[in-house]
């Protein structure tokens, strides 16, 4: 008999404090799962063969359902987003849990009836929940649609990059859109893997969980306002060049550089999250998105200059090979290594060693960069493998959740302190600014684009 | 051994495309024989040229096949064909919309997604589908070209059942429901949900007779139409029409010594139907079925063109079919063993011009799976054997090699 050890997937971020007080009622002694928890492994100290690992929200469903983890906690929009294309997974809801209230909204910048939507073109919907958004629009029975599947930031995407967001809000909606439709209530869920319910018991665990929810607080309504969001929306010239800017932890490095070649902004990092800072150049609009989405919403024509990392541009262009999108200037910033990884614990030298051993189950290759990996892996010819989307913290993914991690390195020390050895190096990645390949119609927006591309090119030759 | 075929799928074997190549090729006779013209369209499509109201519901949108191609950045998705009739209006407007009637037919996979894996996903269909011309003779000629397949396939105790799209919609008109509720309704009753038209009469209860009775006539023999009639004129007087339409349709099958029912709940199939529904059942199952779907072209892009078809389900016919009946005598089959491989090889060509079938021997073939051997040698060239008798002759020349085998 292998073990009879229980895994559960639990959440960081908005639903931790919840549910980490849920668990402590419940008595399981996870003393580790707080705030501040890094990426590892929670042993329980009152219920042997009980173990813990802490995830992103969004990969718990895909862990429970791949049956790497036993069970999980997280909110109901992840699932819903998950059964939405897989419907018949191995993924089972056990117990609304009753905290982290929220619902998904289908929201536009004015406002509009599913009506005037199913009428008009194309509708293009910016979301987080591609399934989802694309469920929506088969129920709305929309015409015609394309979804753009987005790391974050959908709320600004409406209206110049999308007519609709799909978005996910609690309480007050925070954001300057109009819902023009709730399209799903959500709340934390308890879920297990088919298999696991069958095969172990998990009837204690489940019922302790149970006997520790506390009852029903008032789940917080959205409130209607009354008055229309005031942002105004000015349609876009066609002589004004939009430029997208990294958020998170590029902003610094972009705002440094964009500095040294002169250009300013007013709210870049913000504070606040603005997302549509004002820059000191004429005839251009900032919005500021995801690295990750830049190079598709370039290849839509939705910005016409990006700075994202060439690591994005890759996995972008592994997805679509002939995508007119393009590296205009390495900007030299940023620099790491996109690497092949796997655990020092295994008798693995090279890719080649991986691809001849040949196991009773398929190889799991986990990537952020899921385009990325699955070209390497077909390339590689690896022997029946199986993609892991991840959301971030991979490393943690080996050498129990994956056999194959494909993760981007600066130093290669994190990697290191996770007992993983690199066996191979993909290509380097610094931060690059892209455009599209197409012709650009307005005289004065292509100056104005030549110019920025200049401007940025001298700048960042000086870096060195 | 573990099975590596993909879940839902399945493999045809040599017996099993022996039947699915009778049924295609009876059905394309008799298609040639009315006039229609075959045509094949690619596996792939755009996924929104299946999304607009009237073409699939969103209960089978939620289940096709769809995916980003390799330059789908534009989010815009593709879907391993779901249906036959959507591709062929599609080809009609994109190249044949100068031709006043378009008799096109087909045979295709379409792919569904079936959540048990139990049934295929991957499913063939024989379809013919009628361009430019109006009800009720077009309606007709289909049904004709259905159960004429039907025959030549030695099919026997079908059943017919007629419904009609509009007869549906305009009773679910009266239940004063929002346009959305609607076309819901209208989606449960084509995918064959028979509690619709019973949560119908919990809130219509006026409705009650006519829908009771509707349900009782179902099956009942000829002469019942005028009944209908008269029951529809009482509290449907919009429903007139199309009852008549399926009379007329009725009455022809009737005169031609066609069995058939009208049954109303019987709308199982597509929402893009506007007109008569007809559905094929053998034993309880349904085996094909077609309608006349008058809104589609148009809604498609197309020109106000009507149009009607139907489709029969091959895999289903492959069950119901005896091959030996069906197949024509085979040409006698000849094994040739020959000292000198190329010289083998060239006789094997001179008996398959001759309309033999015939192979050379691989080392492995046993003689008697064949009706006649030949060993090709020196003297005398050809020693010839026939496997049922056990008799041996022999030859000189490969002419009177021929004249042995008659």
């Amino acid at each position: 008999m292998k073990t009879k050890k229980t895994k559960i997937a639990l959440p960081k971020g908005r639903l931790l404090e919840e549910t980490a007080a849920l668990l402590s009622r419940a008595g399981w002694g996870l003393d580790g799962y707080q705030e501040q928890a890094r990426f590892y492994h929670i042993e329980s100290k009152t219920l042997p063969h009980l173990s813990a690992r802490v995830f992103h929200e969004k990969d718990i469903p895909i862990q429970v359902a791949i049956g790497n983890y036993d069970l999980g906690i997280c909110g109901s929009d992840w699932i819903e987003e998950l059964l939405a294309k897989y419907p018949s997974s191995a993924l089972m809801k056990v117990k609304n849990l009753k905290y982290g209230q929220g619902a998904l909204y289908a929201a536009s910048a004015g406002k509009v009836t599913i009506e005037t939507l199913r009428a008009a073109g194309t509708i293009r919907i910016a979301s987080e929940y591609p399934n989802l958004a694309e469920a929506f629009a088969i129920n709305a029975r929309l015409r015609r649609f394309s979804v753009f599947p987005l790391w974050g930031g959908a709320e600004v995407y409406p209206p110049e990059s999308a007519e609709l967001a799909l978005v996910s809000a609690t309480g007050q909606f925070p954001f300057s859109l109009v819902p023009i439709s709730r399209t799903l209530s959500v709340s934390a869920f308890l879920i297990v893997n088919r298999e696991s319910w069958k095969a172990k018991g998990l009837d204690k665990i489940v019922s302790s969980i149970e006997k520790a929810l506390r009852p029903e607080k008032a789940a917080p309504t959205l409130k209607k306002e009354k008055r229309q969001p005031k942002a105004q929306y000015a349609a876009t010239d066609k002589d004004v060049v939009r430029l997208a800017l990294p958020d998170g932890h590029q902003q610094a490095p972009t705002q440094k550089l964009l500095d040294r070649a002169g250009i300013r902004l007013d709210d870049y990092p913000s504070e606040k999250g603005n997302r549509r800072p004002k820059i000191n150049l004429e005839g251009v609009s900032v919005k500021v998105i995801r690295p990750q989405d830049m190079p598709l919403q370039v290849a839509n024509d939705n910005f016409d200059l990006a700075v994202t990392g060439r690591d994005w541009l890759t996995e972008h262009l592994c997805q679509f090979p002939s995508s007119p999108v393009k590296e205009l200037v390495d900007l030299k910033l940023g620099r790491v290594k996109v690497v092949a990884v796997v655990s020092q614990e295994r008798d693995i030298a090279d890719i080649r060693d991986l691809s001849e051993s040949e196991g009773a189950s398929p190889i799991r290759v986990a990537s952020e960069y899921i385009n990325i990996a699955d070209s390497y892996a077909r390339d590689n010819r690896l022997n029946r493998y199986r993609l892991i989307p991840t959301w971030g913290a991979s490393e943690a993914f080996l050498s129990e959740d994956a056999d194959l991690l494909i993760e981007n390195t600066q130093t290669g020390r994190t990697l290191a302190q996770h007992k993983l050895k690199i066996i191979d190096t993909l290509f380097e990645s610094t931060a690059c600014l892209i455009g599209g390949t197409r012709q650009v119609a307005s005289p004065a927006k292509k100056k104005r684009m030549e110019s920025i591309t200049k401007t940025l090119r001298r700048a960042a030759e000086e870096i060195r | 051994m573990k099975i590596q075929r993909s879940k839902g799928t399945r493999d045809l074997s040599p017996q099993e495309m022996e039947s699915f190549r009778l049924i295609e090729s009876a059905f394309r006779d008799c298609c040639l024989k009315w006039g229609y013209r075959e045509v094949r369209t690619p596996t792939l499509e755009y996924l929104h040229l299946f999304t607009a109201t009237g073409t699939l519901t969103p209960g089978m949108l939620s289940k096709v096949y769809s995916f980003l191609d390799w330059d789908g950045w534009s989010g815009e998705r593709v879907v391993l064909r779901p249906d036959g009739t959507i591709p062929i209006s599609r080809l009609y407007i994109d190249s044949m919309a100068k031709e006043k009637l378009a008799k096109l037919f087909y045979v295709a996979n379409v792919f569904m997604f079936e959540a048990t894996g139990k049934k295929t996903r991957e499913r063939w269909q024989c379809g013919a589908e009628l361009i430019g011309a109006k009800p009720p003779l077009a309606d007709i000629e289909l049904v004709m070209l259905a159960l004429e397949v039907l025959r030549e396939l030695k099919i026997k105790g079908i059943e017919l059942r007629l419904s009609h799209a509009r007869l549906i919609k305009a009773l679910l008109a009266r239940m004063e429901l929002s346009a959305e509720e609607q076309i819901g309704m209208f989606d449960r009753i084509l995918d064959g949900d028979m509690k619709a038209l019973e949560e119908l009469k919990l809130k219509r209860p006026e409705l009650e007779k006519t829908i009771d009775s509707l349900l009782a006539l179902k099956g009942k023999p000829s002469g019942f139409s005028k009944e209908l009639q008269k029951l529809f004129a009482e509290d449907l007087p919009e429903c007139r029409p199309y009852i008549e339409n399926c009379t007329r349709i009725a009455e022809f099958l009737e005169a031609m010594g066609y069995d058939y029912r009208i049954d109303i709940a019987s709308g199982r199939g597509f929402e893009y139907y506007t007109g008569v529904i007809f559905q094929i059942f053998k034993a309880g199952e349904k085996i094909g079925g077609g309608g006349r779907y008058d809104a589609l072209i148009p809604l498609m892009g197309g020109k106000d063109v009507p149009a009607s078809g139907f489709a029969l389900y091959l895999e289903r016919l492959m069950d119901l079919i005896k091959p030996e009946a069906l197949s024509t005598p085979q040409p006698p089959s000849i094994l040739i063993r020959a000292e000198s491989a190329r010289e083998g090889f060239d006789i094997a060509g001179q008996l398959h011009k001759a309309g033999y079938r015939a192979e050379c021997y691989l080392g492995v073939q046993k003689e008697a799976d064949f009706d006649w051997t030949v060993e090709v040698k020196d003297k005398p060239k050809f020693i010839v054997t026939n496997q049922a008798k056990k008799q041996k002759a022999t030859a000189q020349t490969v002419d009177e090699l021929l004249a042995l085998l008659k």
